[in-house]
């Protein structure tokens, strides 16, 4: 499937402001920070949620944990899936049991991908509240899920594809919309 | 890569790069057995049988484990006494079965080419649990997994299979699976259970232990079933014992960081010394619990997501 | 009621012929034999492009009855035989009961004339019941029509019991055949010893079993002066032992299968129990011995062992499948395609093979030659016809057959029995 790029809707400085802005948010909402923890739905919720920790500890000098959460295993399509899924590692090396855990995505769509990793959370322990980032929420929710921090809200049609780009994995940071296109 | 084979009835077939799909699946499935809550919900609804034509409590319990962990169901059907005794057929039993809408079919069997057989004739995804003196390929791939583990990377790594290689599956699987991983295995064992045509198979053989163990990285043991005692491919026990264990003064010959391994149930004071089954280098416990998430692995390749065109 | 073959390309190895020739057929027996008949007759078969030969004889074939006639009867093997090309077959004793007695001969003679279409011949046990330790009545069966004795399927085990037997076979100008094998070195084997059964995780059958039989069967009879024939022939060892007996003039004759000079063990990892047989499939360099050795006329017929079982009974794992191969139906084609088609025998040292050598080692005088007098057996073959096995149509009542699908040219297209078309395709 080709795609073409429509338009880039946020660069490097702008995430970056936008990062920090959710960080503080945070640091305001969670009295305890000592008790948070963050995991990353893989792949780029990890980067975004090591970014964060470092910010917090910039800031106020309090080592957040990151773990990664791998959600394959708890997708409710997967019965459906064409082509087989190779399935990562989940790494969370402490325990999710009481604590308050910030867990991070790059776009929030349709909350199925939410609501697979809370499932897999209950299974690893029992935490005492979840929150949710996301740095883009593109709308067409098909489950009643809701972001507590968002980076920016970015109306999309359903068809459109939304990428989010980050200098740990790809070439800089960026977010872009695209559309797919027929092979003329 | 992914995996187009519909059923596991060897290594063989299987190409380096599928082996260590498996294994790498394996890796990211681990976990799941040191949660608290066991289980993930990706093979529910499915159901799987384990047929065992052939007594076993660590394999079968070991899939059974692997598929409740995945939520798949999964019931055993032990048929210890042979089909011909009976009076049922083997393909009369697996028809019977497959009216009973099971995704996969777990088969132990005595008569080797058995899963192949099965095959040819029936829906479900066949898994190998061991064919006679064939094949017993979750056993080799767990051994890969364990191996790797320990030992990082298999290229140029020096693996020994000592004793009744003849009739053993689980020396097959392994040959074929570590030579493709790149490993250098040698073979030892006494002279009437190691045909010298094994070479064929791309390994060294020496018949004499205290040399061939020399420098080895991976010390495998494999079971001595003593019937063959009884038809006269070794002397007996004690010279067995005294040519082929693995005593401490042995293992000595091997590289420092060697560890031992063993398909299990261990004949403590035959193949291998009581010290050297419980030191610290022996990981025939890892062997165990990675056999499970080796198995895991299976089903989900196997078994996950809709089924697909596959080359058999 | 008289029959005219008209126009065929005549091949008889027993007298030297290879022409055209037109053959009269007169109450049952050969009549004329001249370039062109004039006389008229009541059917006229054209043959031309057609081979006309003396009718084949398969000298070791498992009829299964009496006993097991649920695998195949006179009845049904015969009809297999007549659209496999044979005239003539002779049938091994391991029935139920074992035919170690004349009543069992004789209820094998009266069956076939009642039911059969082709020849049967009787081969009786050589010892009782085939256990190896006693001699069968040899004087008696010979008497009661039995053309030769083997304990096939089995060997004769025990050294002195094949000493008498060859000794005693003098007197009665009889013939041993002997199924050369050392149970105790293949014990629960199920295809040959080597490379492929250590990949395959079966067990093998050496062939160091085939030949100490072979060389022990090759000094008795040596010892002995008298007629041995070593059946199936498979392993390239026993071609030397055999190569060097001839040579010392020891009457030693050998025979052997189309699945053995066409398949290899290689072939077992489909674990496909048609390919389960005794003697085994062996290895490529024993297949490619075999058929030099035919080449050098050191093995000296073709038969097919043919060994019907039931679909259930082979419709099993490998370990528990009996061993055989069904053969009637397709051995001339095989043969015709593989190795005459392919210049690798020439089709009259096949028919030589076929019909001509083993009637006179059974003693079968007025067969396996086309000569004015004797009866009407006659195979006729279309060497350029085209055919697809397909064991659906077998007329045998097994389908045993590891071939089916193959392509094969050339294959018998008439079979006459006694002056009568017993098949016609």
């Amino acid at each position: 499937m080709e795609e073409k790029i429509k338009a880039r809707i946020m660069d490097s400085r702008r995430i970056k402001r936008v990062i920090h802005r959710m960080t503080t948010e945070i640091i305001e909402r969670n009295r305890n920070l000592k008790n948070l923890v963050i995991i990353g739905i893989r792949t780029r919720g990890i980067y975004i949620g090591k970014r964060i920790s470092r910010l917090i500890k910039e800031l106020e000098n309090i080592e957040i944990p990151v773990g990664v959460l791998d959600i394959t295993l708890y997708r409710d399509d997967f019965s459906e899936l064409e082509a087989q899924l190779m399935v990562k590692k989940t790494e969370i090396n402490f325990s999710v049991t009481k604590k308050n855990v910030l867990l991070i995505d790059d776009v929030l769509f349709t909350g199925r991908t939410i609501r697979a990793a809370m499932d897999s959370l209950i299974d690893l322990g029992r935490p005492k509240t979840i929150q949710l980032l996301v740095l883009i929420d593109r709308g067409h929710r098909e489950l009643p899920i809701r972001a507590d921090y968002v980076g920016k809200v970015l109306p999309t049609s359903k068809q459109e594809l939304v990428h989010v780009r980050l200098k740990e994995i790809d070439e800089n940071d960026e977010v872009l919309i695209a559309e797919p296109q027929r092979i003329k | 890569m992914p995996f187009v084979h519909k059923h596991l009835l060897g290594i063989q077939h299987l190409t380096a790069s599928e082996i260590l799909t498996i294994l790498d699946t394996a890796e990211s499935l681990f976990e799941i057995s040191t949660r608290e809550v066991k289980k993930v919900p990706i093979l529910r609804g499915k159901t799987i049988i384990n047929l065992f034509f052939e007594p076993s409590t660590r394999t079968r319990s070991s899939f059974e484990l692997a598929a409740k962990r995945l939520s798949a169901d999964i019931i055993n059907f032990n048929q210890q006494t042979s089909s011909v005794v009976k009076g049922e057929s083997l393909k009369d039993t697996i028809l019977n079965l497959e009216a009973m809408n099971p995704d996969a079919l777990i088969i132990r069997h005595f008569a080797a080419g058995t899963p192949h057989y099965i095959s040819t004739f029936c829906r479900s995804h066949i898994i190998n649990a061991g064919d006679g003196a064939h094949e017993h390929p979750t056993q080799a791939l767990l051994d890969a997994f364990t191996i790797r583990q320990a030992k990082k990377n298999f290229k140029d790594l020096k693996v020994i299979i000592i004793g009744d290689i003849l009739h053993s599956r689980v020396a097959r699987s392994n040959i074929f699976c570590l030579n493709k991983l790149g490993a250098k295995i040698i073979l030892s064992g006494p002279p009437p259970l190691l045909p010298l045509e094994f070479k064929k198979f791309g390994v060294d053989i020496d018949f004499n232990l205290d040399r061939a163990i020399k420098g080895a990285d991976v010390i495998m043991m494999l079971r001595i079933q003593l019937e063959r005692q009884q038809k006269s491919s070794f002397p007996s026990l004690r010279e067995y014992r005294n040519l082929y264990s693995l005593t401490k003064k042995r293992f000595r010959r091997a590289k420092k960081n060697a560890i031992i391994m063993h398909p299990g149930p261990i004949n403590r004071g035959v193949e291998i010394s009581a010290e050297m089954a419980d030191s610290a280098k022996s990981v025939i416990l890892k062997q165990v619990e990675n056999g499970i998430a080796v198995r895991m692995a299976i089903l989900y390749i196997l078994l996950g997501g809709k089924e697909r065109d596959s080359i058999d | 009621m008289t029959l005219l073959i008209k126009n065929g390309r005549v091949i008889d190895p027993a007298s030297g012929t290879d022409e055209t020739l037109d053959i009269l057929i007169d109450k049952r027996k050969i009549a004329v034999i001249k370039p062109k008949i004039e006389i008229e007759a009541k059917k006229i078969i054209d043959a031309s492009r057609l081979v006309v030969a003396p009718g084949f004889i398969d000298m070791h074939t498992h009829l299964r009855d009496p006993g097991q006639e649920n695998k195949e009867t006179i009845h049904s093997g015969s009809l297999a035989a007549a659209k496999g090309g044979f005239t003539s077959i002779a049938c091994m004793p391991n029935t139920l009961p074992v035919n170690d007695n004349r009543g069992v001969t004789e209820y094998i003679i009266s069956e076939a004339k009642k039911s059969a279409v082709v020849n049967i011949f009787p081969i009786a046990a050589v010892s009782k019941d085939q256990k190896g330790k006693e001699l069968t009545d040899m004087a008696d069966l010979v008497d009661a029509g039995a053309v030769a004795f083997s304990d096939d399927g089995l060997p004769v085990k025990q050294s002195h019991i094949m000493r008498r037997a060859l000794e005693y076979s003098k007197l009665l100008n009889t013939l041993i055949i002997d199924h050369c094998e050392d149970k105790s070195l293949t014990q629960d084997g199920v295809m040959h010893e080597g490379y492929y059964s250590y990949l395959f995780g079966l067990s093998g059958m050496p062939a160091s079993s085939e030949e100490i039989i072979v060389a022990r069967d090759l000094i008795l009879a040596e010892k002995a002066d008298a007629r041995i024939h070593i059946a199936h022939l498979s392993v390239k060892g026993a071609i030397d032992y055999i190569r060097e007996a001839k040579k010392k003039k020891v009457k030693v004759t050998t025979e052997v299968t189309p699945h053995h000079l066409l398949l290899t063990d290689s072939s077992l990892e489909s674990y496909d129990t048609n390919l389960k047989v005794n003697p085994p499939l062996r290895s490529k360099d024993d297949v490619e011995a075999l058929v030099k050795a035919i080449k050098d006329g050191i093995i000296d017929v073709i038969v097919t062992d043919h060994a019907p079982h039931t679909l259930d009974e082979k419709n099993v794992e490998l370990d528990n499948a009996p061993f055989g191969i069904n053969g009637l139906e397709t051995a001339v084609s095989l043969i015709l395609d593989k190795l005459v088609y392919k210049n690798i025998i020439p089709l009259q040292k096949f028919i030589e093979m076929i019909s001509t050598t083993p009637a006179i080692i059974l003693g079968l005088e007025n067969k396996g030659k086309i000569k004015v007098g004797v009866e009407a057996d006659l195979t006729i073959l279309n060497l350029h016809k085209e055919t697809v096995v397909d064991i659906e149509k077998f007329k045998s009542k097994s389908q045993n057959n590891p071939f089916h699908g193959w392509k094969l040219i050339g294959a018998p297209v008439m079979t006459i029995v006694g002056g009568k078309i017993v098949y016609s395709e």
